[in-house]
């Protein structure tokens, strides 16, 4: 049956359309958009008042299968996007084994399929193991259906293989995303460096600890011209590097995540492991820097950097608990609540960092825009609505949130995959 | 008057009269000492636990001592031969240990914040003895008490901390308490050895000791772990006293009656000489007898709050 979505202000920035349309759907894709679409047979969604935007693509998420299913799975982290009005994900590699292999990829890509309710785009390995020793099989991986290629977590130390790396991969057009953090500067870090960190007695991890590796990666894909995509960047310097290599023609675009807009390393205090990631929260000049990074487009995307941890994990002294937090149901809301209504970005900005943007930049046909013939993910968001999270709300298996009860507005309201409606379930009336 | 809390945390969270309050409440306990009998039925039928992760003697037999006087009943948790070996968590530890019906837990334990978890996951009141470099309140508290009584005041003191101060948590206790009490701090050591942004807490940086010195009513000389030389922080333990060693000498550039202290272990011959150590100046051991006075305080403080 024909899904048509009518009375909703339509905002594509890819086609460059904002307005009242009415949007038909058919056999998966977008078959038609008008002022005034009369349809019959079909399933209609009111969208009077609400948002109708293409679906949320999530560059940097964890999903943790194969090998921590206790954290998240397939199934269960498919459906926590589905509920952020997130349409496509990229999964990192760092799960056991890793993605450094043909069929460890295919496994993935053929568990999303039989268990996903999004579409999940795998990220292979860069070195075998993510050792950061020998390249992994990059030309196999790509053939197996990665989008790119990343030892996320464990960034590339040896120049010379990073080298390689960004130019091995010219010939298959796959970025190389970096996680920028030099180990031996940040060893044993566990928050930003700085004053709270000192009253608290916990280690430091140094801003220059990212910085200097944004800068090596930065100067090494101007001498390979590889494309490199700085992943999950926190600091001004940061920005500052990226702005510069941008403005000299260097192939590099760059991430984001909302904790970073949104929150200060002040949060650590009272030694909630919800407030641990890496890299880790940095100062208030540090957010002001990514949110005017994120203005003048020198920060391409916005994504989650998804890193579900248990109950289990995470209830213990800050030095122990491990890096991450999950982010998949709350990037919709911080967006709207920290970007939008404080006038950062505008709705087509701000939309296009989470789909137009990342479609073009990792070569995803047909997604990311609402042109007819483009596959139909769409998510239907109303943008008035304030809401919050409870630690017992999250879909996602983990609920390691430093978002649980934060104020949000914006909310997914409607999450529509290839055609389908997957969130939520009864979204909809025949006609 | 009480503490408006149920936990002893670290001198952050208390406010100066708090801090008046406890150094008041320590000064009748310590008058005890010199009795026969030194011992008060005040915690009769209370049950202490001393719950030390790191090893520690001076610190734990001081909590030991302070409850026994107070008649409480005291047990002590050697984390090395617990259930800690087999794989328990510091929450359920804590847990157990609630559900045996523990009032006090004492807890010392590397990793800064741990008291704190533990705080939030039981009710019996909880005493951080240190925790990694963020806190170690009692220290703190018997430091003050120490310099209070000496020199029959605090405020407008010009009191020096010496050494590492990165990784002290004697130093950021010290810091707190000396700050909200009125002193005036300064810290030396080498720029490896403090972090810049303590001066955000009105502290003044010296890297040069002897002019650091120049006029100030207190020492006090930090223990530096020799083994800190291996991450780079210092080039060597020659070195290291070359630069900062408190010698005789050095004192001299202080004020005449100046006082000298160290919360110990004493690394004699590294960071202090032994002839400072054993000088008139030197109050290290009246420091170790005040800290029972005070631990017994702030026992007898939170006692009031135990639920």
């Amino acid at each position: 049956m024909k899904l048509l979505i009518k009375n909703g202000r339509v905002i594509d920035p890819a086609a460059k359309r904002d307005g009242a349309f009415d949007v038909l759907v058919s056999e998966g894709k977008i078959e038609k958009i008008g002022e005034k679409i009369d349809e019959r047979d079909c399933r209609v969604v009111d969208a009077k008042g609400k948002i109708v935007a293409p679906g949320l693509i999530d560059i940097h998420t964890h999903l943790r299968e194969p090998g921590h299913e206790e954290e998240e799975t397939i199934a269960s982290g498919t459906r926590a996007a589905a509920r952020g009005g997130v349409t496509t994900i990229f999964c990192m590699p760092n799960t056991h084994p890793p993605l450094d292999n043909a069929p460890a990829v295919e496994f993935v890509t053929l568990k999303a399929k039989k268990e996903g309710v999004v579409n999940v785009f795998p990220i292979g390995c860069i070195t075998k193991n993510s050792a950061g020793e020998e390249l992994a099989e990059i030309g196999v991986l790509k053939k197996a259906g990665v989008v790119a290629v990343s030892d996320d977590g464990n960034p590339v130390m040896n120049s010379q293989v990073m080298r390689r790396a960004l130019e091995y991969t010219k010939m298959f057009k796959l970025p190389v995303i970096a996680h920028c953090e030099d180990k031996n500067l940040s060893r044993n870090g566990v928050m930003n460096e700085g004053h709270t960190s000192m009253v608290l007695g916990l280690r430091g991890i140094p801003r220059q600890s990212e910085e200097i590796m944004v800068s090596r990666d930065i100067m090494l894909a101007e001498l390979t011209g590889g494309h490199l995509h700085i992943a999950h960047m926190s600091t001004s310097g940061s920005v500052e590097l990226v702005r510069q290599a941008k403005k000299r023609k260097i192939n590099v675009t760059a991430e984001t995540c909302p904790h970073y807009f949104t929150l200060i390393d002040e949060v650590v205090k009272k030694y909630n492991t919800n407030t641990k990631m890496n890299p880790p929260l940095r100062r208030a000049q540090d957010v002001a820097a990514i949110k005017e990074g994120l203005a003048d487009g020198t920060i391409d995307c916005i994504c989650t950097d998804h890193a579900p941890h248990t109950e289990e994990e995470k209830n213990k002294e800050y030095d122990l608990a491990p890096f991450g937090i999950i982010g998949l149901e709350t990037m919709l809301g911080l967006v709207v609540t920290e970007l939008i209504e404080k006038k950062v970005l505008n709705w087509a900005d701000a939309i296009s960092k989470m789909s137009a943007n990342p479609a073009r930049i990792f070569g995803l046909e047909g997604r990311g825009n609402l042109k007819p013939g483009s596959i139909a993910d769409i998510v239907i968001i109303d943008p008035k609505r304030s809401y919050t999270f409870g630690a017992n709300d999250f879909v996602s298996k983990s609920r390691n949130s430093p978002f649980t009860d934060f104020p949000l507005r914006g909310f997914p309201e409607t999450t529509i995959v290839g055609g389908a409606i997957v969130w939520p379930r009864n979204a909809g009336t025949n006609h | 008057m009480a503490l408006q809390q149920n936990n002893l945390l670290g001198l952050e969270y208390l406010d100066k009269k708090e801090i008046e309050l406890i150094l008041e409440t320590a000064r009748p306990f310590k008058s005890l000492f010199t009795r026969s009998i030194k011992k008060v039925p005040t915690l009769r039928g209370k049950t202490v636990v001393n719950l030390f992760y790191e090893p520690s003697t001076r610190t734990r037999t001081s909590f030991e001592i302070a409850a026994k006087r107070l008649s409480a009943d005291v047990v002590n948790v050697a984390v090395s031969t617990s259930s800690v070996v087999k794989g328990e968590s510091l929450i359920d530890t804590g847990k157990t240990l609630e559900a045996m019906k523990a009032d006090f837990m004492i807890i010392r334990h590397g990793m800064a914040g741990a008291p704190a978890v533990l705080a939030r996951n039981v009710h019996a009141s909880v005493i951080n003895a240190g925790d990694g470099f963020h806190e170690h309140p009692t220290q703190g508290l018997l430091d003050l008490y120490t310099i209070r009584e000496k020199k029959k005041r605090i405020a407008g003191l010009k009191v020096l901390l010496v050494g590492d101060i990165l990784h002290s948590r004697v130093a950021k206790s010290n810091i707190w308490g000396l700050m909200k009490m009125g002193a005036e701090i300064r810290v030396s050591g080498p720029p490896t050895l403090i972090p810049p942004t303590i001066s955000d807490l009105g502290v003044k940086i010296y890297y040069d000791l002897d002019e650091a010195l120049a006029g100030v009513d207190v020492v006090n000389i930090l223990r530096i772990q020799v083994e800190r030389q291996q991450e780079n922080l210092f080039p060597s333990v020659h070195e290291y006293i070359e630069l900062y060693q408190m010698t005789k000498e050095r004192v001299a550039r202080a004020k005449p009656d100046v006082m000298i202290m160290h919360p110990g272990p004493m690394n004699r011959g590294i960071e202090i000489s032994s002839e400072v150590a054993d000088s008139p100046s030197a109050v290290i051991y009246e420091q170790v007898t005040n800290g029972i006075a005070v631990r017994m305080a702030v026992l007898y403080l939170l006692s009031g709050n135990v639920r």
